[in-house]
């Protein structure tokens, strides 16, 4: 006689990290500042892509007969002093733009957890000594901090991003390392503890999934403000060098004109302030939505 | 013939207290001061006392959560606080711990199938394949389905937690086992479930336990011998019957006063303490309990007394009080 199965149906677990990601994008998009911010950041993203193709100009095209153009139907946000179309090396200079926010965060971020959760976790020499380092990398004004590393390393894209990514380090590290101190005293890491886990494996597998949601949210903030201080750097002569399109840059191109043709100066200056601000505003509705107690 | 599991002595846990700006240790709270006893194999030593009074310290101090600050720790003959930290991890096979709050006991982000393959691959029991059918003896053992195997923690109860907590303690096959405080934040019909199931493991897979537990229904219950601890120091201990029936410490005869009669034509006289609990950062001399203690003498604000045997005491009852033959013959009377 063959053996009959029955199946019965099996009730599918529901993951808490589903259910709650579920919830935190029902909060976000109760915050209409956060959903645009949203919506602007994943149109840049869009546009970094696939924009470079849709835009008539090259990032590099000099027509010199039409330097220093007003805006108009052919060139929408003008022209530069080299004639160079601003509203396509705007585009152009999206993804650079995004690359730097990105990168530099990555790095900081990374950096950063590690020693935050070293320091909260083991306390302790390590952590006056860490925490220590990184009020000396907070005491410098951003900007002084990152220039001083760019000196050091020489002016090149991916120096500012390195020199962003140190400054960064410190803001990611105190707070993890906050949140560290706090679910360490939890009882289930005693549990795993007694068990005999090792230090690693307690970092890895049970303080890090806790301690995700302000790292999240700090990255989505420092984005902004990496995006801010690589465009000063450029500005200054020490990030993207000429004849890169970036915001920074052009800027500081524009700056000669800005009684002339101030245009030059003006979009690329808007731009910056429009992804700063899609990304700060983003950073905050995500904050809430992530923790609403946190909410004042 | 029993044989001691456990031995402690001399234990000491002292945190310190840091202060200014260089983070100097200005004082200390002495947590436990000069405890010991031991745990015979297959026995249950419950700790009972007061909030603060240092018996959770000497459970964690005895798995080594916290190292304490002097002592010996003697587990089956090895000296736990002579290990070094990798050997402590495999030593820590046999010393489990089950945790008072079932909330915050278990990893909110794991599947009890996830929680207790951990523990058994961090101790490596079992070849991998068999872990599984390990995994459901133990969801079988403590009275869950093996349709929840897959659940995460916050589609239990609290009792049901407090089950995988228990589940997740025995994965590594322990000898000893650390109840801190394990049902007190269950129900009390939840409460009753948990402790038999408790018994019956202890039973079953010949487990020892050292019960630190505040209510002493429960200690009652599931002791078989009992320690009473008053501000970081043991000040009776004994077989469960002498302490509950034969109280020779005053602090004990008035811990017992508190339990409930439920006959409200048979209650005794309630035993009020005046006060509150000293601080443990700077702890009355002498006898810790004087401040507090109806009996008190000159002698007791000066030596501090040992725990000693009196001629009515029996089996392994002791107490630590300088007055114990003048309270019990009627010689001295209460100073309230």
């Amino acid at each position: 006689m063959p053996e009959t199965t029955i199946h019965q149906p099996v009730e599918k677990p529901r993951n808490p990290h589903i259910e709650n990601f579920k919830n935190i994008v029902k909060r976000l998009k109760k915050n209409k500042a956060a959903m645009v911010g949203g919506f602007l950041i994943l149109l840049f993203v869009i546009t970094a892509f696939v924009g470079p193709y849709l835009v008539p100009f090259s990032a590099g095209e000099q027509v010199l007969v039409n330097k220093l153009q007003g805006p108009s139907a052919e060139h929408w946000f003008g022209t530069d002093h080299l004639g160079r179309d601003i509203f396509s090396r705007i585009i152009h200079g999206m993804s650079i733009t995004l690359y730097i926010g990105f990168f530099s965060v990555v790095i900081g971020a990374i950096v950063g957890v590690i020693f935050g959760i070293i320091s909260g976790y083991f306390g302790g020499k390590i952590d006056t000594l860490i925490m220590r380092a990184m009020d000396i990398l907070l005491a410098f004004p951003g900007i002084l901090l990152a220039l001083g590393v760019v000196t050091i390393l020489g002016p090149s894209l991916n120096n500012v991003i390195i020199a962003v990514g140190v400054f960064s380090v410190p803001s990611f590290a105190r707070i993890v390392r906050g949140s560290t101190l706090s679910v360490k005293e939890l009882e289930y890491i005693d549990a795993v503890r007694a068990l005999g886990a090792s230090d690693f494996r307690i970092i890895v597998r049970h303080v890090l999934p806790n301690v995700f949601s302000p790292i999240i949210v700090q990255a989505t903030l420092r984005i902004a403000t990496a995006i801010l201080t690589a465009a000063g750097l450029s500005f200054l002569g020490l990030g993207a060098q000429p004849p890169k399109p970036e915001w920074g840059a052009m800027l500081s191109d524009g700056r000669n004109y800005i009684f002339d043709a101030g245009h030059v100066a003006l979009f690329p200056g808007l731009a910056i302030v429009i992804v700063v601000l899609a990304f700060n505003i983003f950073g905050d509705g995500l904050r809430d939505a992530l923790d609403p107690k946190m909410k004042s | 013939m029993t044989t001691k599991l456990l031995e402690i002595n001399n234990l000491k846990q002292y945190f310190p207290i840091k202060g200014g700006i260089f983070g100097r240790t200005v004082n200390h709270v002495k947590a436990v001061d000069d405890v010991s006893f031991y745990v015979n194999e297959g026995e249950t030593l419950s700790i009972v006392g007061e909030s603060g009074c240092g018996k959770s310290t000497t459970g964690r101090a005895v798995l080594r959560l916290d190292d304490p600050t002097s002592g010996e720790i003697t587990f089956q003959g090895d000296d736990l606080l002579a290990l070094n930290k990798q050997q402590m991890r495999r030593k820590r096979k046999d010393l489990q711990i089950i945790f008072q709050d079932p909330y915050a006991s278990i990893n909110p982000r794991q599947t009890v199938r996830q929680i207790l393959e951990e523990a058994m691959s961090i101790q490596k029991v079992l070849p991998k394949a068999e872990r599984m059918d390990k995994i459901m003896e133990l969801l079988d053992t403590v009275g869950l389905g093996s349709h929840q195997l897959d659940r995460f923690p916050h589609e239990f109860s609290g009792g049901q937690r407090q089950r995988i907590g228990i589940a997740r303690a025995l994965a590594v096959d322990p000898k000893f086992i650390v109840c801190d405080e394990s049902v007190s934040a269950l129900d009390v019909s939840i409460q009753a479930q948990v402790l038999n199931l408790l018994k019956q493991l202890q039973r079953d897979l010949n487990l020892t336990y050292l019960f630190i537990a505040h209510d002493l229904g429960v200690v009652r219950h599931i002791s078989d011998r009992v320690a009473v601890m008053y501000l970081g120091k043991i000040v009776e201990i004994g077989e469960k019957k002498e302490i509950f029936d034969n109280p020779k410490h005053p602090y004990t005869k008035s811990l017992l006063s508190a339990i409930p009669v439920p006959d409200p034509s048979n209650q005794q006289e309630r035993i009020h303490l005046k006060g509150d609990v000293p601080s443990p950062i700077d702890p009355p001399t002498g006898c810790r309990f004087h401040t507090r203690c109806p009996f008190a003498t000159e002698k007791c604000k000066n030596e501090v007394p040992e725990l000693r045997v009196t001629k009515d005491m029996t089996g392994t009852h002791q107490a630590a009080c300088h007055h114990i033959e003048e309270i019990e013959s009627g010689a001295k009377q209460p100073n309230y």
